[in-house]
């Protein structure tokens, strides 16, 4: 079942970048891609539950800060070692200015 | 102050690392210096330039030193041209393994991956196994039982630390390692830290390291000369090993084990320009290990900016060890021991859940 909450602005990330959203004690990390789009995975590294939004994004790749860990944030995907296990990707829609985020997925 | 010395157990199976993970000490969270986010992220930006350029420099310096090496040969003024290849291939891979295994070095991943791997068969480290050691080696930095790559044990056997000049611990276990891989077995400890997935290319990749040496061997045999295992295999990885040892062993040389905080268990020094090539900028130890993904060309930029809350650091490698050796002398006889580095007025260190 759908569940979309408000994350943030629009213009709260910066293009080619990542924030931190912390929601009832699970953390996830958005993304403004530098096609102007905006993506959502869980917050944390599947492999050191590193937080991911204090990484380096490069197009659609996000990078772990501790261990170059590498997903594309656009579908969660390990892009290769230390990361081996895939993020989940949450559906992500912009309402007047406004992330949304779907946690029902 | 007397110190009643207490075996360690360095092995990632053994005592200690069930006490780290008892206490707290295992992928735990490390102190941090405040860092604005954008300034971070201008720090931590990727560029091809900069190693482009190095790398050219570090293949023609190859060149020139085998070259005059060959056509010396066999004279002894062949020796100094030796000796700057035996650097070049013994020791400046040391910090090409490190920062393309990082995947800074670069902003193409190709260019890390073929430094990466041209570097671990030269300082004879397993590709997979090594980058695996050294994802644990920052997760857990210094802390007994739980970090593979400790350089200096205690109490420390300063037999073991003369040889590792020569690499003849390192190659010993090196090639050990290699044939082991080679025949399809990691070792109890390595699969602490490498993933089942990853293990077939641990046996392939050991397999043709192995062919290559052999045909080395081979060959030299074949011309009835040493010539080619001077350039190629464990030699020069031998007799070029001494500056990355000199420099490796500032990083953490004589500092605090078990502790969360950078800066009580690694050194920044200052070095000269050609170090700071061979040495791709690791000088900047507290620094990388703080934030790992600042690539080494930035990381003299990153040292500016968290000066504040930094010990000073060492002012040359001679400075450092004036405090390394007469520090790892007395862990021979005192392992708790440890230097204590002097932070900024008002800046508090992160101790160990431990102390």
């Amino acid at each position: 079942m759908s569940q979309w909450i408000e994350v943030c602005g629009v213009d709260d990330i910066d293009e080619e970048d990542v924030m931190r959203f912390d929601h009832k004690g699970q953390t996830f990390a958005i993304y403004h891609s530098p096609d102007h789009k905006f993506y959502a995975t869980d917050g944390l590294c599947t492999h050191e539950k590193v937080h991911l939004a204090d990484g380096l994004v490069m197009d659609h790749i996000i990078e772990c800060p501790k261990h170059n860990g590498r997903f594309d944030y656009r579908n969660g995907a390990a892009k290769g070692a230390p990361a081996c296990v895939n993020l989940k990707a949450y559906p992500v829609r912009v309402e007047a200015g406004k992330v949304m985020i779907d946690l029902g997925a | 102050m007397t110190v009643i010395a207490t075996p360690r157990d360095y092995g990632l199976l053994g005592r200690d690392a069930k006490i780290a993970e008892e206490m707290g000490l295992a992928s735990a969270q490390w102190y941090q210096c405040p860092m604005p986010r954008k300034r971070l992220k201008e720090l931590m930006q990727r560029r091809n330039a900069p190693a482009i350029g190095d790398t050219l420099v570090w293949f023609a310096s190859f060149i020139i030193t085998a070259g005059f090496a060959i056509y010396f040969w066999p004279s002894w003024i062949s020796l100094p041209f030796f000796l700057a290849y035996g650097v070049l291939y013994g020791s400046s891979t040391d910090s090409r393994w490190h920062e393309c295994g990082h995947g800074t070095a670069f902003k193409t991943r190709w260019m890390n991956d073929a430094v990466y791997y041209i570097a671990c068969f030269m300082i004879m480290r397993e590709p997979t196994v090594w980058r695996w050691s050294h994802t644990r080696h920052h997760t857990d930095t210094i802390i007994v039982g739980r970090d593979p790559e400790i350089a200096i044990m205690r109490p420390t056997v300063i037999a073991k630390v003369i040889l590792s000049f020569f690499a003849i611990p390192q190659t010993w276990a090196a090639i050990k390692s290699m044939i082991g891989h080679a025949v399809g077995r990691v070792t109890p400890e390595e699969a602490t830290f490498i993933p089942e997935m990853e293990r077939s290319k641990v046996y392939l990749v050991s397999r043709v390291t192995l062919v290559i040496h052999l045909a080395v061997i081979a060959f030299s045999i074949k011309i009835g000369s040493i010539l080619p295992m001077l350039f190629i295999g464990p030699l020069p990885t031998m007799y070029g090993a001494w500056v990355h040892v000199m420099t490796g062993l500032t990083q953490h040389g004589g500092l605090a084990e078990n502790v969360l905080d950078h800066r009580l268990n690694s050194r920044t020094v200052y070095m000269n320009p050609v170090l700071r090539f061979i040495y791709w900028n690791m000088n900047y130890h507290i620094e990388h290990h703080m934030f790992p993904m600042v690539p080494y060309h930035a990381l003299p930029a990153l040292h500016e900016e968290l000066k504040p809350y930094m010990p000073p650091p060492a002012t040359s490698v001679f400075a450092a060890y004036r405090e390394i050796i007469p520090a790892i002398l007395r862990q021979a006889r005192e392992p708790l021991w440890h230097i204590e580095p002097k932070l900024p007025t008002g800046v508090s260190p992160v101790v160990s859940p431990m102390e």
